[in-house]
């Protein structure tokens, strides 16, 4: 069998438009057809975890993983239903991450390597859709565990591998029903429209970004005969960041476009970030879905727990100390180098420093044109492509690894 | 318990402003609210009504404009 990996090549739309066709007629006449759905998915699922040996071990990973996560949540969700002790909350949570973070240390080459192999193409974002659960089972909000509708969820195909990261009881909500025939032909429209974007976005200025002007300014740089700073590193720091927008955008929007026409309204992942007015503003547009999953999940968790019991005097301390954690925690998910945990807390602090500006705004009735909006623009589309500099971990190579 | 006039109060002590005569502002959008705002006034209507709203029971959605957040305290007094 041949290998395919998710909107990798313009064979894997026609292969997977032509699976959905009974899918969307049955969703166009009112009704879900729920075990084909369930077997599409997994012939895709399957194709992308088979062909080589490396392959098919990521998919056996899946599979362990998948079973270790569906025994936690279903055990935790009937303990639930009868007790609430924190212990095992935070317990069940730190078993359910464990995977993630053996493969994230794996990562590092420095302890373990081998434990990298309980990795597999996607495990980040079976995570997140798993610890939300798990945290909103913990506020009652979800009370029942139904192992289909987990695995659902949580491999939800069009979105296996790289999200965007829904949420469970939305996504229990879509399946549950079915759209009316104008909802449904509204998000038939948007999915192609979303189809042809993201050709645009990936396909093309991915393309050029990533693979033609990336590498070239790259190598400039690397041939500078200065190893602190080269001239190169500016347009090797724009090329990435356009490249990694028009790819993980291009991608999203294919994610969504399939979810579409499978009638679930997957949530966007992107709002026109680069228009973004100031870092705070850039974090409700870029990679939406992570953001909002760590601003629910994390930020607004811990500014809970710190107000309550009363941390901090000043409200300003405890939001400060909760952006650079929050920031800290997502540098850490991408994973255990320098650079990533250096995004973190440039994030944080740039959040930290946002806010005591906007604070100093009101306060101050600092004029507000348009002039001085373009201007907030311009220095946040820079600040933050400082930060993909960073974060794209080319430093490394420029400073330590030539 | 005047709940409307109470919501109105706390809103007020968190974001400084009247907001009686705007009930249907989303408050998020004109950025009177943010995930900080948030959480104080999940925790003062906790302390003021008795009412639980977890985080994760928190929609957007369903508590972006001051009419919208009376209804939902409304509904949790029960």
């Amino acid at each position: 069998m041949p290998n395919l990996q998710p909107y990798a090549d313009p064979m894997y739309f026609v292969y997977l438009l032509i699976a959905l066709v009974p899918l969307a007629v049955g969703l166009y006449f009112g009704k879900r057809i729920n075990w084909y759905e369930v077997l599409v998915s997994l012939v895709f699922i399957f194709l992308m975890f088979d062909g080589d040996a490396s392959h098919i071990h990521q998919g056996y990973a899946l599979i362990v993983y998948i079973i270790w996560e569906a025994l936690l949540v279903g055990w935790y969700t009937k303990y639930r239903q009868s007790k609430n002790s924190t212990p095992v909350f935070y317990i069940v949570t730190i078993l359910s991450i464990l995977p993630i973070v053996a493969v994230r240390i794996a990562g590092t080459g420095l302890f373990k390597p081998e434990l990298s192999l309980i990795g597999f193409l996607g495990i980040s974002y079976l995570t997140f859709r798993t610890v939300g659960m798990i945290i909103e089972t913990r506020d009652g909000s979800i009370k029942e565990f139904k192992p289909m509708y987990y695995l659902r969820f949580v491999l939800f195909m069009p979105t296996l591998s790289s999200g965007p990261i829904d949420r469970y009881r939305r996504f229990i909500k879509d399946i549950e029903g079915v759209p009316d025939r104008a909802t449904y032909l509204e998000y038939l429209s948007k999915a192609v429209k979303y189809l042809f974007l993201g050709f645009l976005y990936k396909f093309v200025l991915a393309h050029y970004f990533g693979d033609v002007w990336l590498p070239y300014c790259k190598s400039m740089a690397l041939a500078d005969p200065n190893h602190f700073w080269s001239w190169w590193l500016i347009p090797v720091m724009y090329t990435y960041g356009f490249d990694l927008f028009f790819d993980f955008a291009g991608y999203s929007l294919f994610a969504v476009a399939i979810g579409y026409i499978m009638g679930i309204d997957v949530p966007m992942n992107f709002n026109q970030p680069f228009r973004s007015k100031n870092l705070k503003d850039f974090w409700n547009r870029w990679h939406m879905t992570l953001s909002f999953w760590f601003r629910d999940y994390v930020f607004m968790r811990l500014v809970f727990t710190m107000m309550k019991n009363k941390w901090f005097k000043s409200r300003i301390t405890t939001s400060n100390v909760a952006y650079v954690l929050n920031m800290l925690l997502m540098g850490f998910w991408h994973g255990l180098t320098w650079y990533y945990i250096t995004y973190g807390l440039f994030h944080g602090f740039g959040l930290v420093i946002n806010d005591a500006w906007l604070r100093y705004k009101k306060k101050h009735n600092v004029p507000h044109n348009k002039f001085t909006e373009g201007f907030a623009i311009f220095l946040t589309f820079n600040v933050v492509m400082v930060s993909f500099l960073i974060f794209c971990g080319f430093l490394d190579t420029f400073w330590f690894h030539r | 318990m005047d709940v409307q006039a109470e919501v109105l109060q706390l809103l007020n002590n968190i974001t400084g402003e009247d907001l009686s005569n705007q009930m249907d502002e989303d408050l998020f959008d004109t950025g009177l609210l943010d995930s900080m705002a948030t959480v104080e006034l999940l925790l003062d209507l906790e302390n003021k009504f008795n009412i639980q709203a977890p985080v994760s029971e928190f929609n957007r959605d369903e508590w972006n404009t001051p009419n919208k957040i009376v209804a939902k305290v409304k509904s949790l007094i029960g």
